[in-house]
């Protein structure tokens, strides 16, 4: 700890996770009130947020936390019942100690005392300033309990071992035997046996072992908890006696025998918990450094198809097949490398639960999040570009999909309305679904205000798709009224912009009374794509080959020009195309092969007419500079293997270019 | 960035190149290198003043043509023709840029009292172009505000593109 990156810095980023466990937990408990483990999750939480806050100087966080922490352990011995009000209470709580976390200096105090005070209205008469001074650093001490007689009562026999530097470190034993003893009836025996003679001690090392037989109404876990602090660090056995006492009224039992242990010439006065505690084995690294590998290894896979080209131009075995196995090992890197940046989609996708909870309770709708897919992995950088987008897609749900209760059930519907979050990889492509079951887009609404507007020509014929794609014009909004939810017709524009700059897609589906689904399609991820070579006049272009399907050629039959517009027939699909060299202005020697390189999009299949189809290659793409911003055409630019420039072609974008082409042609 | 004109500095230094037979002068501090001409990848449909791009050591690098700012004659590559590369600031976002040269005469040093204030009539060019002229014995240097050229040029020409996000419009119109 005394190395590295800033330990705040890392207390922030364990806090922020452990506070997106928190709401988890709290969230799933509404559902749930009666689930031990969610309870002793949440508590645990909490715990560790209060040890490490004190721990790192956030004495106001540690403070506040106690009191949470209290009423949880109150719950987790049954004596306080989970209720709507402590959940939503502690879901407060839990904003309250992130504020304090991220900015001490700006968190609203009045806000924290308003908290505490409806927490001990919850808890009873209990006056929470009471517990107040107490410093952090004694952890856990039972309020004045009396352990009402559970129907049944554990007997365990604990032996445990602090590690000889324990006391080094800060582990004060001391507090532990006190928290043991806070759980039943408890006997505690210390062995001095590995004591050694006075000239040999270190007065500040530990050598005592302890046995304890406790017999609590505690599940085992209460006994774990104890030593969360120190478990990495010492032995620790826990068996349950077989003889389980029977409704054995708790006497209350003097501890048979207690030698407080021996307690060295003062300990250091440090903190007594340790931190270094991680669940799975792992490293934080920071996001520069990844970026600079993800570089590295892009640039590696620039030379490499470029020694690939040189090697091709030798007719030498050897170099071939050391070429092939670089070529193995920097595909394998490259996929490792990005492997490093992939993280799952549950972490944004709980983040939801909280926004819709609170908007469905808002609006006055009855509203249930449901996930699936939590496990696939994204690109962290696209995962966290993705939660603007997604908020406005599910506020829009929320708002204008779902119906009021009464709205529904008089549509035969259930009254409350569902919105499923789903994510799946598809190939190259990840997608993200939001379906609701709620009202479905209206067309001839869409169709109505887009010619209010000007968006469109009166009458001009737009398929259903088209008609939906609107709503990503910006002022667009068909919601009557306004709310501070949305319909101010800002929002869905910037979603389109953001998915468009992720190299994604949007798709709708919408039937009217059924509901509506949001599909984004998106790459892994941003760094480097798989590309098709091809080459019109003497310009190289890649095409993304995630949207390739097929390439054919354009025989001089097929090639027959209707109406200023090129079709092709292919397998009795009519698929239309565009002569990428006429749209690009490009001059080069008459081609009488040309090539036909089919793509997939949103709007159906179209294909690109090209001179010549060069081959794969994995391209590490390079955004193009400001001078070039206005020509959208290009997604990006690539460096091939004889050190020239390829520009990247942005599918989406050619075919929107290809379409304003056409119709200036039909119009001139 | 405001080095040129700033009398605090004895000195500054410049690069003196030729575009057409006129002679300018860059701020010497953004010069990142000078190179042979490469080849150019063309970017179809790009404004007429930046249509190509270049492969910069590993780095791709859009290469803009002053001339056509300028007003000046294209003249075809002579063996003098030289690709400056530049590091700028392009509407608060620092890159590079490749600007072509067809000739590169020295880096130098000139009193920072010999520069004056460009006037504001008489030029040839917007007044906001030129940082600075700077004498040279009997010739005059222009030093040119490559900032102010390129955001001013990158407005004008905004408009022309065929633009994707006009579709819609179009669809609306025909």
């Amino acid at each position: 700890m005394s190395t590295g990156p800033d330990p705040i810095a890392i207390f922030r980023a364990e806090a922020d996770e452990l506070f997106e466990q928190l709401e988890a937990v709290l969230l799933d408990m509404e559902t749930d009130p009666c689930n031990d483990e969610l309870v002793n999750t949440a508590f645990r939480a909490m715990h560790t947020i209060k040890g490490s806050g004190a721990m790192f100087g956030f004495e106001a966080v540690a403070s506040f936390t106690h009191h949470m922490e209290n009423a949880f352990d109150l719950v987790r011995k049954g004596q306080l019942p989970v209720t709507q009000a402590l959940i939503e209470l502690a879901l407060d709580a839990k904003d309250h100690m992130r504020s304090l976390i991220e900015a001490p200096d700006k968190a609203d105090m009045e806000l924290g005392e308003a908290i505490l005070t409806r927490l001990s209205a919850i808890i009873g008469a209990k006056d929470h300033t009471e517990a107040k001074p107490k410093p952090p650093v004694a952890v856990a001490v039972p309020l004045p309990a009396k352990p009402k007689p559970a129907p049944t009562h554990h007997k365990f026999r604990i032996r445990f071992r602090l590690a000889q530097e324990a006391m080094k470190l800060g582990t004060n034993p001391l507090p532990l035997l006190a928290e043991l003893r806070g759980l039943g009836e408890c006997a505690i025996t210390a062995h001095l046996e590995d004591v050694p003679s006075l000239d040999d001690i270190d007065p500040s090392a530990c050598y005592l072992r302890w046995t304890c037989e406790l017999i609590t109404d505690k599940p085992r876990d209460a006994i774990d908890d104890v030593f969360l602090f120190v478990i990495d660090d010492m032995e620790l056995e826990v068996t349950e006696a077989e003889d389980v006492v029977e409704d054995v009224p708790p006497e209350p039992l003097e501890p048979v025998q207690q030698k407080a242990p021996q307690q060295p010439a003062k300990s250091p006065s440090s903190p007594p918990e340790k931190v270094e505690r991680r669940e799975e084995p792992g490293i934080r690294v920071q996001a520069e450094r990844l970026d600079a590998l993800i570089d590295q290894v892009g640039e590696l896979v620039i030379a490499q198809a470029r020694l690939r080209q040189f090697a091709n131009s030798f007719n030498d075995p050897h170099l071939k097949s050391l070429v092939e196995e670089i070529e193995r090992l920097s595909s394998e890197l490259r996929d490792t490398t990005m492997g490093i940046r992939m993280v799952p989609i549950g972490a944004l996708f709980t983040r939801f639960r909280r926004l819709v909870r609170d908007l469905s309770r808002d609006l006055g709708k009855e509203i249930g999040l449901t996930t699936s897919g939590e496990e696939t992995e994204l690109d962290k950088t696209v995962i966290e570009r993705l939660h603007d987008p997604l908020i406005h897609l599910i506020r829009n749900s929320l708002d204008h999909g779902i119906g009021m209760p009464d709205e529904r059930e008089a549509g035969g519907k259930p009254r409350q309305g569902t919105i499923h979050l789903s994510a799946s990889h598809s190939g190259p492509q990840v997608l993200i679904s939001i379906t609701d079951d709620g009202r479905g887009m209206d067309p001839a609404r869409i169709r109505a205000k887009a010619e209010e507007t000007g968006l469109i020509a009166p009458g001009a014929e737009l398929s259903n798709n088209e008609l939906f794609h609107l709503i990503f014009e910006p002022g667009f909004s068909t919601a009557s009224t306004v709310t501070n939810v949305s319909g101010r017709g800002v929002g869905m524009d910037v979603v389109k912009r953001t998915i468009d700059s992720l190299r994604g897609s949007i798709d709708i589906e919408s039937v009217m009374g059924k509901g509506t689904t949001m599909t984004l399609r998106l790459p892994l991820t941003l760094a480097i794509i798989d590309g098709l070579l091809v080459r019109i006049g003497h310009g190289r272009y890649v095409i993304p080959l995630s949207a390739v399907e097929e390439c054919v050629e354009l025989t001089t039959q097929e090639d027959c020009r209707t109406h200023g517009r090129d079709f092709l027939d292919i397998r009795d699909e009519v698929v239309p195309f565009l002569r990428l060299k006429s749209l690009f202005n490009v001059t080069g020697p008459e081609n009488h092969y040309p090539k036909v390189v089919i793509v997939s999009t949103s709007q159906g299949r179209v294909g690109f007419a090209v001179d010549q189809i060069i081959g794969d290659h994995q391209t590490v793409i390079k955004s193009l500079s400001k001078i070039h911003s206005n020509v959208k055409i290009f997604s990006g630019a690539t460096i091939l293997g004889d050190g020239s420039v390829a520009l990247i072609l942005d599918v989406p974008r050619l075919i929107d270019f290809g379409q304003v082409n056409d119709n200036r042609l039909k119009s001139a | 960035m405001n080095m040129i004109r700033d009398h605090s500095q004895p000195f500054v230094e410049i690069l003196t190149l030729a575009l057409a037979d006129e002679a300018f002068a860059l701020d010497a501090c953004m010069v990142s290198e000078i190179i042979d001409v490469v080849p150019v990848t063309e970017v179809p449909n790009a404004p007429n003043y930046a249509q190509g791009l270049i492969n910069v050591r590993g780095k791709v690098v859009p290469l803009a043509d002053l001339r056509v700012c300028l007003d000046l004659p294209r003249l075809p590559a002579t063996i003098d023709t030289r690709l400056v590369v530049l590091e700028l600031v392009i509407d608060d976002e620092p890159g590079w840029i490749g600007i072509y040269a067809d000739k590169v005469y020295e880096v130098t040093k000139i009193s920072a009292s010999a520069i004056e204030a460009p006037p504001e009539v008489g030029l040839k060019w917007p007044s906001l172009f030129i940082r600075g002229i700077a004498r040279r014995g009997a010739d005059l240097l222009y030093i040119l505000d490559l900032e102010a050229i390129f955001s001013s040029i990158r407005q004008e020409t905004a408009g022309d593109f065929h633009d994707a996000d006009r579709s819609r419009a179009m669809l609306a119109t025909h």
